[in-house]
């Protein structure tokens, strides 16, 4: 050693190395490593492994993650939350919740993605792999405790998102929705990280729970400062959780991508951005709440009145879909307005069955797309019910569960968040939010009854158009349209327990629609979901659609979810109520 | 005779700025690369300021994580655009227009 060099080390204090408790960080180190594993496999294999291989490598990845996750959420629950890895990760019942949804939409996310890489016959171990690394991303996002902590996992998630969202390269539309997807998101993070800059700068510290107490001891003298970062943070978020007016770059990238990863991306994005979110305002800036309150009030407002008006203009199925997530962002922003620990539990809770429900949706999505996705107008559901009775139930169970139909998680979702603002005063921004559901559920309604052939497919058709009628517009999608009685028993064929529901359908109305779901319901649960339907009754009918086994299994594990803890709450409401953060609000 | 530190913030936020009209403004991907990382280094720039004012090592660490992520994103950034426009002339960005409504 060099005598320069010793002197300096002499001069340099003791380094103080954090003490890392690894049992704390297992299920981001199980998601992140086996991702790396599983490309690591993939480029030794010379021609490749089936893809079935890296399916099932990626659900028992998914799996150890989620149960990693739930003996950590025991060790919350006996010992209390603790800050590890020198307070830069929080372990409360929060991150437990976020990281046990994550872990499922990982789950969710092979058995859906499954039959996409089969048809389009890309690489598997790509696909599943980047998926992976993205769902470390959030996890880390949700368990940050640390500004800069919650900046790397959003990138972990968003950079590993960009490139799935551009994995279909044969269809230029997939290249489209990435770089759009990519130049936006890059914004929103250049403008998420100047935020955390400014509030450094402001209160001395990236640290979440040492910006709370700085704040809660002192006035600071760097207002502005303060509230400039406080602002491009929720700029910077917002983008990323798609809320009006940042929701620009969804409808395209939702269109765009390939069909399994919209899902996952609806899922899994949106559950890191508000996990972060609340986090943040909670457990840092609670003393700065009647500055944020407002501007989320705004956002959610906004979120859920355009959300719901531009989702039953659209003809494209993923494009309703992206807006409909625009509304349920709305919704969830509603829960955020609360402020309260009921209120970070019912976002919780909210994003958790929202994950069921639209990775389930997107799942049927794949399918229907064929090859290179090119399906997706409104016209190729049409009739979806003769051509896969079981599919096509699953899937109007699923979005009447969206809609917010009673005994689906669906409905207690909305339920919860609006208890949660209501509790806090918030009577105004409940009945908006009530009145925006009302408005989306007639875009889902719209969906469900073209499948089963009844309602007019125009854009602008009004309620007068959803009646048992053989509709007009058929002639010109060359299709024949069956009168509605026929059709009816055609799309019952697979199912005997069918016939009632439908029945009742024709009569209209949410309350009949109930009936109908809760009826479908046990057939999904007594295990028919799984068995094989048969294959397109009516001739003429558009394209048969496929329907893997993959995609069954993912159907009824969601509406199973769905229904299940929709009609017996308990267990995950309970869940979702220990939710509750290490810092801050309680 | 020493600069105050709000000179070199107020810098940083002109970068900045110039950075975010480059990428609205600016229709070649490649352009508006280079105005995210002009982004990102203004924030580097405020970071470290923020550091000295401070005097707190923290800020100067975070840098090293915002360049880590930098290289990172243009890594893959650079590879969605040669995927993209391979097929194509030149790298604009109003050439891509299949999705919308």
């Amino acid at each position: 050693m060099t005598p320069l060099l010793s002197l300096l080390v002499a001069q340099v204090p003791a380094l103080r190395l954090p003490q890392v408790d690894y049992f704390a960080l297992l299920p981001e180190i199980v998601m992140a490593g086996m991702a790396f594993v599983t490309l690591g496999a993939r480029s030794l294999t010379r021609r490749g492994l089936p893809p079935a291989v890296w399916t099932l490598v990626t659900m028992a990845t998914g799996l150890a993650s989620g149960t990693l996750a739930v003996l950590l959420g025991r060790r919350v629950e006996t010992h209390g939350a603790f800050a590890a890895v020198d307070g830069a990760l929080a372990v409360d019942g929060f991150s437990v919740l976020f990281l046990v949804l994550v872990s499922a939409a990982v789950v969710l996310f092979a058995l859906a993605a499954h039959p996409w890489i089969e048809r389009e016959g890309e690489d598997g171990a790509e696909l599943l792999s980047l998926g992976m690394l993205s769902a470390s991303g959030a996890m880390f996002m949700a368990a940050a405790n640390d500004l800069l902590v919650i900046f790397l996992g959003l990138e972990i998630l968003s950079i590993a998102l960009y490139v799935l969202a551009a994995l279909n390269r044969r269809r230029a539309a997939s290249g489209e929705a990435a770089i759009k997807y990519f130049v936006l998101g890059a914004f929103s993070s250049a403008i998420f990280l100047y935020g955390i800059a400014l509030t450094y700068g402001a209160t001395g510290s990236t640290n979440l729970a040492r910006i709370g107490t700085y704040l809660a001891a002192n006035v600071s003298t760097h207002g502005g400062l303060l509230l400039a970062g406080l602002a491009l943070l929720l700029v910077g978020l917002g983008f990323k959780v798609a809320a009006v007016p940042f929701h620009t770059w969804t409808p395209d990238v939702y269109q765009g991508s390939p069909s399994p990863v919209t899902g996952f991306m609806a899922a899994v994005a949106k559950a890191g951005g508000f996990a972060a979110l609340v986090r943040i305002l909670f457990a840092a800036m609670p003393t700065l709440r009647l500055d944020w309150q407002p501007v989320l009030y705004a956002l959610a407002v906004l979120s859920l009145v355009v959300g719901a008006i531009l989702a039953v203009v659209q003809r494209d199925v993923k494009r309703m879909l992206a807006y409909s997530s625009i509304s349920h962002a709305g919704f969830i922003l509603v829960g955020v307005v609360a402020a309260s620990a009921a209120g970070a539990a019912s976002v919780g809770y909210y994003l958790l069955t929202y994950t069921f429900l639209i990775m389930g949706s997107f799942a049927v999505v794949t399918v229907v797309g064929g090859p290179a996705d090119a399906h997706q107008d409104l016209e190729d559901y049409r009739g979806l019910a003769r051509r896969q009775p079981l599919l096509a139930l699953g899937f109007a169970i699923l979005l009447v569960a969206q809609a917010g139909v009673p005994f689906t998680t669906g409905f207690l979702a909305k339920f919860y968040v609006l208890t949660a603002v209501i509790a806090q005063g918030g009577y105004v921004l409940a009945v908006i939010a009530m009145l925006a559901a009302v408005a989306v559920a007639f875009f889902y309604l719209r969906l469900v009854l073209v499948m089963y052939g009844w309602a007019g497919a125009g854009a602008g058709a009004g309620a007068g158009a959803v009646g048992p009628v053989g509709d007009a517009d058929a002639a010109g999608a060359g299709e024949v349209v069956l009168p509605a009685g026929t059709t009816s028993l055609a799309g019952v064929g697979a199912g005997g327990g069918g016939e009632p529901d439908l029945a009742v359908l024709g009569g209209g109305g949410g309350l009949a629609l109930a009936t109908a779901t809760s009826t479908g319901v046990e057939q999904a649960i007594s295990g028919e979901g799984l068995v094989a339907a048969p294959e397109g009754l009516a001739a003429g009918d558009g394209d048969p659609v496929p329907f893997p086994d993959a995609t069954k299994v993912v159907l009824a594990l969601c509406v199973a979810f769905t229904v299940v803890f929709g009609i017996w709450p308990a267990p995950v409401v309970d869940f979702a109520r220990h939710a509750t953060l290490l810092f801050g609000l309680r | 005779m020493s600069i105050p530190g709000s000179w070199f913030l107020v810098v940083a936020a002109m970068l900045f700025t110039v950075g975010a009209i480059g990428l609205l403004v600016r229709r070649n991907v490649l352009v508006m690369f280079m105005c995210v990382e002009l982004m990102l280094n203004a924030v580097n720039l405020t970071f470290v300021t923020f550091a000295r004012m401070l005097h707190d090592v923290g800020g100067q660490a975070a840098v090293f994580f915002v360049l880590v992520v930098a290289a990172a994103e243009v890594v893959v950034g650079l590879g969605i655009i040669v995927a993209i426009f391979r097929r194509r002339a030149g790298a604009t960005a109003d050439d891509l227009h299949m999705l919308k409504g």
